[in-house]
């Protein structure tokens, strides 16, 4: 693949490739832009631009992952996606045949998840400009009628629970990328979230939050919802769901599974009396199978999220600057 | 007449100083008054009519002999009165409450005469629990405020009887402004419950009050929660192997030594050694924990045998209120007093947090209605190189402040947040440090909390609005972000310290060394800090003062597969260390039959190599600690994972002891020139061992060749830069260094040499003195700032 002329020779391929692969109506009128009329109630918006590395890992690529991505985004304000955007970038000399395998996949990942790719656009970048292909997805989604979630509605009393085994995602692809071995292969979580929450907010409209915890892990996406909602959360080490080769992979590595990315699972947090009701559902639905109520919101100026640990010892899940570098002395 | 303005400075309030003042001033025939206000306490006084001007220096000099026990006088300064006072009567006049702001002192062991009194069928004070005077008693752990009286202590509930009224009232009485001043028919009462928190009636016990039941309860074998000054301990009987046992699993915590009181110095002979100075130091008002060496011989009941597991010293403390006192009355060997908690939390101070937390822990409960306000845990000290060192500053020290040297009286007042092990805070104003007590580690969310509680206190309690914070270099201590929130919150300068130039400064303001004295170079041994650079530092050569300081040498760094895992997993250090040296894999095919080479081996040695290849979660460090841990991992010395803290630098040192000898020779390590200063590699040592290893060699004396390599070669490395940077003064610092064998023995060289050595003495030189040196550090950047 080639810039400037061979360039646009690539974008026009790629056009074809995505023509090929996500072909719907309105892509098909090849337009620059995609036009809808939206459906009534609130529309939700998010954008999400993804780079990583390896491109192909164990449970998904590049292509899987920004559909996901952006669709569970969406999905947290507790609305059903519509439709997708997708822009990408791309270095000089990629290799078509992952670009191929790439677009497919998002292709796939798209239909599956009944959401079509509706707009996008290609650049081609210098080589050594950029690290194989960067894929920027957007998506619009509406927001049923009396449903209300946001990052700072989370009260005292309101129950936490998180949607399956953390750390996949995380442990996965860092075993991938330094060839780690470890005897089990352990695959990402990436996983589009949309169905889960429409059952969800269905079942329990009452619902106050809804995060996925992808970089930074559970342990942030908790700092950040406490924050928000100027409270503080109580959590049991023993409640929260993590595969033992996980687990096992987390030790050796010296990783802290509740630090570590997923891309498959949800934080919900919900009144404290709706809580068993929101688990049974939850765990109705495959991608919510393994849901597990594991802690609850209390009043704290500090914000704490505090976990119970196994001992029965109370230690306090810190917001990390950065990576997880040793602390004690 | 002459009427002189006697103004006295130091620690002289609220330790029975104005009523000292009266009686000498009326055994001096003097008139006037005596009062405390915000620097001291002031006496305006003149000689009686028709006596002699000399009796005011009678009076000053009979002030300095008999100053009360908890009293400390910095200084006398007399000046003349212009007018002559008009009185014939010298009185104690009442100090307003915006006058005074000293703060409090520390907790204070039972004086004789107290213990004498709860000893005293005849005393209305017999077998009183909660008997106290203005030279003994709880100070830091019942207040809640300023000025400190009664109103603001956890004492305000129980309103004086008569009797307790009138001594409180009396200048002459030896309660005379006691706060927590008690008796029976007033105060706080003791009571004993079962581990399902039901009363248990000391009768059905045939004793004749709940002390006496939790006394026979112990010699029964019993685990006992009892509630003390500054917090709850958990007690057996130290020579029964079974409770001690018990109270290992229970509380969760497998091999760090516990803590003994014995009733008096006669029993702890009959286990350790003890000399005059170790005896004063077990006597003082503080009653610390001191680590004694244990006597080779001795008829008494045998302790426990894993009240220490691989120690050669017990750590020993008498009983310092009148509840224990009464408690060990019959006991002739001494109890475990371990603080009242699970592994790794702070200790309980609540009878409500006790009943839920300790419950499961104590088959019964010694608990009294006296509310603890301030958890403050036993001091603890060690003798090392001639003089006693504290390793944790607590109970009996904090928060008397320590005083700084010349330089420090001018800048604006300072907050340090200290490190996120072993936590303490630093107040830094008017050339005085107040460090808290030692509060500990901060990823417990009990203490994380407790630490914005006593510093809210502190901070009240010492009148200090910090101007500038300072906090560790390290991005996620909670200290650090406590200290970034304060900082945001009143908009002030927030200073980022690095850790090992804390340690030094440390030492410096522990020496008095004056704020422009000039650099010293630094020998800091420490587990672990963040390093500038990047990577975490711990075996460092600084050469810096107050204000800045350069890495002149350290350790060759060294990956910690695993980061937090490597320090509790000794084995990774070990391979990492093998790995940068001549390889695992060579190691193993020079010495294929050395067990410990052979257990590395059964590791998943293949990922941690590529962990540390590819910097997957592999931070590189320069730590003595992480050194220590691979050597001991290399004897299969120490728990592999670590049961606490240090534990194989610990059990190191003790086996090392057993070997040292002058002049025993030790491995060789070699130092190197590099752009990032002189580097120590100790790759050059493990071939050595493993050699020693393989003939047979005792374990004992292989820790100390070690021991003895190392030090010899830092002393050397020392000594060099100090000549190469013509220092003459070098500081030892670092939680390594309480290590007394590495300790002893850099210094001991470092003499020879003609170098003069600071060491810690009155803050540990572990992470518990890390916030008195980055308040000075602050302070002295404050002071070049404004110039
Ligand atoms: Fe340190
Ligand atoms: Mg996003
Ligand atoms: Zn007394
Ligand atoms: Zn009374």
């Amino acid at each position: 693949m080639s810039h400037g002329s061979g360039g646009r020779a690539m974008a026009q391929l790629i056009t074809e490739l995505f023509h090929r692969y996500l072909d719907n109506a309105l892509l098909a009128q090849g337009n620059d832009q995609a036009l809808f009329s939206p459906p009534p109630g609130r529309l939700v918006m998010s954008t999400d631009g993804h780079v990583i590395s390896p491109l192909f890992f164990p449970g998904g690529n590049i292509g899987s992952l920004a559909v996901h991505g952006t669709l569970n985004d969406v999905a947290m304000a507790g609305a059903r996606p519509l439709y997708l955007a997708a822009a990408f970038i791309l270095e000089e000399g990629f290799p078509l045949a992952d670009l191929a395998r790439i677009v497919e996949s998002m292709a796939d990942t798209a239909n599956q998840c009944g959401v079509p790719v509706v707009t996008g656009d290609t650049k081609v970048v210098e080589r050594g400009k950029g690290d194989g292909v960067f894929i920027t997805t957007t998506g619009v989604g509406v927001v049923p009628e009396g449903i209300h979630i946001s990052g700072d509605l989370a009260q005292p009393g309101d129950a936490v629970l998180v949607s399956g085994q953390i750390g996949d995602h995380g442990v996965a692809i860092l075993s991938k990328r330094e060839n780690l071995g470890f005897e089990t292969e352990i695959l990402s979580d990436s996983a589009a979230l949309h169905e889960l929450v429409a059952d969800m907010v269905a079942a329990v409209p009452e619902i106050h939050c809804l995060r996925d915890p992808t970089r930074g892990g559970v342990a942030t996406t908790l700092n950040e919802l406490a924050h928000q909602s100027g409270v503080g959360m109580q959590i049991r080490e023993e409640a929260i769901p993590v595969r033992p080769e996980v687990m096992a992979a987390c030790e050796l590595l010296g990783l802290d599974p509740l630090y570590v990315a997923n891309e498959g699972k949800l934080i919900a947090i919900c009144p404290g009396d709706s809580a068993e009701r929101l688990l049974a559902v939850m765990r109705a639905h495959p991608k919510g199978k393994d849901a597990a109520i594991i802690g609850e919101v209390v009043e704290d100026g500090l914000n704490f999220i505090q976990m119970e640990t196994r001992f029965g010892g109370s230690r306090v899940v810190d917001w990390l600057a950065g990576e997880q570098l040793p602390r004690i002395c | 007449m002459n009427a002189e303005l006697i103004r006295v400075r130091g620690l002289v309030q609220g330790v029975g100083f104005r009523p000292t003042v009266w009686r000498l001033a009326r055994t001096h025939a003097l008139v006037g008054e005596v009062l405390n206000d915000g620097e001291g306490v002031l006496i305006h006084a003149q000689p009686a009519a028709g006596n002699d001007a000399s009796a005011l220096d009678d009076f000053c000099r009979a002030l300095r002999a008999e100053c009360p026990p908890l009293a400390r006088i910095d200084a006398i300064e007399r000046s003349v009165l212009e007018a002559p006072l008009t009185t014939d009567t010298f009185v104690i006049r009442a100090s307003s409450a915006s006058q005074v702001h000293t703060g409090i002192v520390p907790d204070a062991a039972t004086c004789a005469a107290c213990a004498a009194e709860i000893r005293d069928p005849s005393n209305r004070r017999y077998r009183y629990p909660f008997t106290n005077c203005t030279h003994c008693g709880p100070r830091l752990s019942i207040v809640k405020g300023i000025p400190y009286d009664r109103a603001r202590t956890s004492m305000a509930v129980f309103p004086m009887c008569p009797s307790c009224g009138a001594e409180y009232a009396d200048p002459a009485d030896r309660r005379f402004h006691a706060q927590p001043n008690a008796c029976a028919v007033c105060g706080p009462s003791v009571w004993l419950v079962d581990s399902q928190g039901a009363r248990r009636d000391p009768a059905a016990l045939e004793a004749s009050d709940p002390i006496a039941a939790a006394s026979q309860l112990l010699a029964a074998g019993r685990i006992l929660a009892i509630k003390g000054i500054g917090g709850f301990h958990l007690a057996c009987d130290a020579t029964n192997a079974a409770s001690v046992a018990e109270l290992r699993r229970r509380k969760r915590r497998f091999g760090k030594p516990f803590a003994l009181m014995a009733r008096d110095l006669d029993v702890i002979r009959a286990y350790c050694t003890l000399d005059a100075e170790e005896a004063g130091l077990l006597q003082r008002p503080a009653a610390p924990i001191l680590l004694l060496d244990v006597s080779p011989k001795t008829q008494a009941t045998p302790l426990a045998p894993d009240i220490a597991p691989g120690q050669r010293a017990l750590g020993f403390m008498l009983p310092y209120s009148p509840l224990h006192h009464l408690l060990l009355q019959a006991w002739d060997r001494p109890l475990v007093m371990t603080s009242g908690n699970l592994s790794e939390e702070p200790q309980c101070i609540d009878n409500a947090d006790a009943a839920d937390r300790l419950g499961t822990l104590a088959d019964a409960t010694l608990l009294h209605d006296r509310e603890i306000v301030n958890r403050v845990d036993d001091s603890v000290i060690r003798r090392m190189a001639g003089a006693p060192r504290l390793l944790r500053r607590a109970r009996g020290y904090a928060p008397a402040p320590i005083r700084l040297p010349p330089g420090f009286e001018q800048n604006p007042p300072i907050l340090a947040l200290g490190g996120e092990l072993k936590n303490t805070f630093c107040l830094l104003s008017d050339g005085q440090a107040m460090l808290s007590q030692h509060l500990g580690d901060l990823e417990d969310a009990r203490t994380a909390r407790e630490l914005e509680v006593t510093l809210d206190l502190y901070l009240e309690l010492f009148q200090h609005r910090p101007e500038w914070i300072a906090v560790d270099l390290h991005p996620d201590y909670r200290s650090t972000l406590i200290g970034r929130e304060r900082a945001a919150h009143d908009d002030l300068p927030l200073l980022s310290i690095q850790h090992h130039h804390a340690h030094l400064a440390s030492t410096l303001a522990d020496n008095g060394w004056a704020m422009d004295a000039g650099p010293v170079l630094g020998i800091i041994l420490d587990g672990l800090g963040f390093g500038p650079d990047g990577t975490l530092w711990g075996g460092e050569l600084l050469l810096g003062d107050y204000l800045d300081c350069e890495r002149v040498g350290h350790l060759k760094p060294v990956p910690m597969p695993g980061g937090t895992k490597a320090i509790l997993e000794p084995w990774r250090n070990l391979f990492a260390q093998l790995e940068a040296a001549d390889g695992w894999a060579t190691m193993r095919d020079r010495h294929p039959t050395l067990e410990s080479l052979q257990r590395l081996g059964d590791r998943p040695l293949d990922v941690l190599r590529k962990m540390m290849a590819r910097g997957v979660n592999a931070p590189l460090t320069s730590s003595a600690g992480r050194l220590f841990d691979a050597v001991a991992a290399a004897l299969g010395v120490g728990g592999d994972p670590i049961t606490y803290e240090g534990q194989a630098a610990i059990e190191l040192e003790a086996l090392a002891a057993q070997a040292m000898d002058p002049g025993l020779e030790g491995y060789r390590l070699k130092a190197t020139r590099q752009a990032s200063g002189m580097v120590l590699d100790p790759a050059s040592l493990w071939e050595q061992l493993f050699a020693d290893l393989e003939q047979g060699v005792s374990k004992a004396r292989i820790a100390a060749r070690f021991h003895s390599g190392l030090s010899q070669a830092l002393g050397d490395l020392a000594i060099a830069l100090a000549e190469a940077r013509a220092v003459q003064r070098v500081a030892l610092s670092g939680g390594v260094f309480q290590n007394r064998i590495l300790l002893e023995s850099v210094q001991r060289q470092l003499s020879a040499a003609g170098l003069e050595t600071l060491l810690q003495r009155q803050v540990p030189s572990n992470d518990g003195g890390l916030s008195l040196g980055q308040a000075c550090i602050a302070a002295a950047r404050a002071s070049r700032a404004s110039e």
